[in-house]
């Protein structure tokens, strides 16, 4: 019964992370659904921007949408805005949400356990291959919406506070608004790798990015207090709207990315822990939905709970809207008064200043009828301003006033005519509508006051 | 240059192996030696703990007590056996995306070694994939898969190959190709374990054989042992003269006849069934030629194999 063994070398060996990534890496992108998305991601926002910005009505009511014909740097903030809501959840799904469950699918957990001898590595090696396809989908989405600057034209963009920023200080937010996004890609993304490793085969793992995506961004318009919506990671998809104003927002932003990376690590941990005790000897799935409630559910729930807590606790503007009387009559003062110079430029008036204006706003909401804050449509704000070279003679504006629960709002110009109703002026890029006529803003939630 | 103490070394010992699966006791107190250089059956009945033996010698697990040594190495813990061991147990792990080339290559480079990326060809030739290599798996049959789940297995040059269900799915040329394959690896000194369902590929393959049942080890040894120790089993035995054959066989000791309704279809007026051990059958052909008849057929009518099987699985009755 014996007999002699070559002489081979036996050792406990196992294979380096790196090379699992590889494999990893191999696999995915063999899969045709991949690739196609890859290549949409590369090639389709900069045929869609330079098609719409070409396009005789523009998607005004989309932030930047109204700047598409203006300058190529709006469209690659559109397409971030749409990339948020929907693009960015299904990626993730579609990635992150199928990495550990495809092998349940095919059947090859064994094989790749005996092969790589390592449930640590094996995890390692599959975050990380569906965390390079999730920076390569929003690599592509980013170089090609902002490609579209080279069609439609690389151009001033205007600020969120009707400030005009350069070129190369557009480009620069631009890419770092992109860059912020990938904060809370992150957590859908490590959400995606715990539905994949907790649901097994079942299709609900490849969905749970998706729908916690649509779920999170469905809470961002709910009118609900500040803190919880700050403590869901959908808040990244909006909170790079600071970057484009006048002082920058960044206490949220920051906020907003910070929630955002501690939700993909914790759901990152959970999936590694889970996956770590799973029995690869055993298909069963039985306790499946108890197992993805306690162990995948609760713990971010908690999370969540424990960070809308702490945004109360510290910040007590959080408690409310976040939007008031005393932040809108601020955020359209200066809005107006940039928007103000602007179209004296554009109407080659004398020059002007934005404090030369001295401009002020007073707004009320429901004629004064309801308490003045909180979003909703029936915002009126009255803008005074001093008329330049006219002693004493005072200029006013109204503007109706659309608020969403997220701060941002559209200020439609209501009279008079000559200031901020509709006409066209004809600018270096063709006609365009009179930019006091209707302009966006955004408010910071955070702030104690305007 | 061997090491003194590999010369007495096993592929796999296995001592008092028991694991379960919270109240199902899939293997209880299990022994298993496996030399190199031989090809070792593991048979069974459905749930009777093969898989899950097999995935401890792949250290997909690691048994509740008891101890195992895979190369002579002590495992301990699931997945920390030594380099040297590769194989598949419910079905081959493959990527249907992946091309058959592909698969390996991948396969080779997660190992990271040039030999055996160097070596792909060769496998696909030997298991008969060649002219598909450039085909994705998504396509292959069953038998294909088996025979590109063999080659990925052999791709790492195992001193150690566990196998289950290897020839499940394929036609008898990829039956032939996957013996002559696992033949050669033999020869070569590595160790083969494999489970099959089919007895006469255990038969024909195996030099050795553990029959398992509900857990626990009937039989372990060489075939031919089993043979001797089978006892009695049923001959179908053609001659030239039926009649005169039926009254040699009821006069020799030892020899019994048999109902021929067991024969199934292969029952004819010129068949006869008996029941015998190897000496006393050896005793009726002497007989039979004494008397003048000739034997055209004498063959079991279920392999020793099998009927060892079915013997030693067989449940009592009051436990059904």
């Amino acid at each position: 019964m014996t007999a002699a063994i070559a002489g081979r070398a036996t050792s406990d060996r196992r294979v380096p992370v790196s090379r699992g990534y590889r494999f990893e890496v191999v696999k995915l992108l063999s899969l045709w659904r991949l690739r196609l998305l890859i290549i949409a991601a590369w090639v389709v926002p900069a045929g869609l921007v330079i098609e719409v910005s070409r396009g005789s009505s523009l998607p005004a009511d989309t932030l930047f949408g109204r700047w598409m014909h203006t300058t190529g740097w709006a469209g690659s903030l559109v397409v971030l805005g749409f990339a948020g809501t929907y693009a960015l959840p299904l990626l993730t799904s579609l990635v992150a949400g199928d990495v550990f469950s495809a092998e349940d699918r095919l059947g090859t957990w064994r094989h790749l356990l005996v092969a790589i001898r390592s449930p640590r590595r094996i995890f390692a090696a599959k975050a990380l291959a569906s965390l390079t396809v999730i920076v390569l989908l929003i690599a592509g989405l980013t170089c090609s919406s902002t490609a579209a600057v080279l069609s439609v034209g690389n151009r001033p963009l205007l600020g969120l506070n009707g400030q005009v920023l350069a070129p190369s200080d557009a480009a620069a937010k631009v890419l770092l608004a992109w860059l912020c996004a990938l904060a809370p890609t992150l957590a859908l993304a490590a959400i995606g790798l715990l539905g994949s490793v907790t649901l097994g085969r079942s299709s609900m793992g490849l969905l749970l990015p998706a729908l916690a995506g649509l779920a999170m961004d469905g809470a961002q318009i709910l009118p609900l207090p500040v803190a919880v919506r700050v403590a869901l990671p959908s808040y990244g998809f909006v909170a790079w709207r600071g970057l484009f104003t006048s002082p920058v927002q960044l206490g949220p932003l920051l906020v907003a990315i910070a929630v955002s990376l501690v939700w993909a690590v914790v759901a990152t941990g959970l999936a590694y822990w889970l996956f770590l005790r799973r029995d690869f000897t055993s298909i069963s799935t039985d306790g499946l939905v108890r197992k993805t409630l306690t162990v995948g559910v609760l713990p971010l729930a908690a999370l969540f709970a424990l960070t809308a807590g702490v945004l109360a606790v510290s910040a007590p503007a959080t408690k409310g809207s976040g939007i008031d009387q005393s932040k809108l009559q601020h955020s359209v003062t200066t809005g107006f008064a940039y928007l103000y110079v602007l179209q004296a430029q554009q109407l080659h008036r004398p020059s002007i200043t934005v404090p030369q204006l001295r401009a002020s706003t007073s707004c009320d909401k429901g004629g004064g009828l309801v308490a003045a804050s909180g979003p909703g449509n029936g915002w009126r704000c009255t803008v005074t301003w001093h008329i330049p070279g006219v002693s004493n003679a005072v200029g006013q504006a109204i503007y109706q006033l659309d608020v969403t629960p997220d701060g941002r709002y559209i200020a439609d110009g209501d009279g008079p005519v000559q200031v901020n109703g509709y006409f066209l002026v004809r600018t270096p890029t063709g006609d365009a509508a009179n930019p006091l006529w209707q302009f966006d803003g955004t408010v910071d939630l955070l702030a104690t006051k305007g | 240059m061997q090491d003194a103490t590999d010369i007495t070394r096993l592929a796999v010992r296995a001592r008092g192996i028991t694991k379960s699966f919270g109240e199902v006791i899939a293997l209880d107190g299990v022994d298993l030696d496996v030399a190199p250089g031989r090809i070792h059956g593991v048979v069974g009945p459905n749930g009777a703990g093969k898989t899950t033996l097999l995935g401890l010698l792949l250290g997909l697990a690691v048994a509740d007590s008891g101890s195992l040594e895979i190369l002579g190495v002590p495992v301990r813990r699931a997945l920390a056996g030594p380099d040297g061991v590769a194989g598949f147990v419910d079905g081959p792990g493959l990527y249907p995306a992946l091309t058959a080339r592909r698969n390996l290559a991948a396969l080779a480079a997660l190992r990271g070694s040039d030999a055996y990326a160097a070596s792909i060809d060769e496998i696909l030739s030997e298991v008969g994939l060649t002219d598909v290599a450039d085909d994705r798996v998504r396509g292959f049959s069953l038998g294909m898969r088996q025979r590109l789940g063999l080659a990925a297995a052999l791709l790492t040059k195992p001193r150690l190959l566990v196998l289950d269900e290897p020839v499940n799915g394929l036609d008898p040329a990829g039956k032939n190709h996957v013996h002559r394959v696992l033949g050669r690896l033999a020869e070569d000194g590595s160790a083969v374990v494999i489970s099959s369902h089919r007895m006469d590929d255990v038969e024909a393959l195996c030099s050795e054989v553990t029959i398992v049942g509900r857990g626990r080890v009937a039989f372990s040894g060489p075939v031919d042992k089993l043979r001797t120790e089978s006892g009695e089993i049923a001959y179908r035995l053609v001659t030239t003269d039926p009649s005169a054959a039926r009254e040699v066989a009821v006069t020799t000791p030892g020899v019994h006849l048999a109902d021929g309704a067991s024969l199934g279809p292969r029952a004819s007026s010129d068949a006869l069934v008996v029941r015998a051990a190897v000496a006393a059958l050896d005793e009726l052909v002497v007989q039979l030629v004494h008397a003048g008849v000739a034997v055209r057929e004498l063959a079991p009518v279920i392999s020793p194999l099998e009927a060892a099987f079915l013997a030693l699985t067989e449940q009592p009755e009051d436990d059904r």
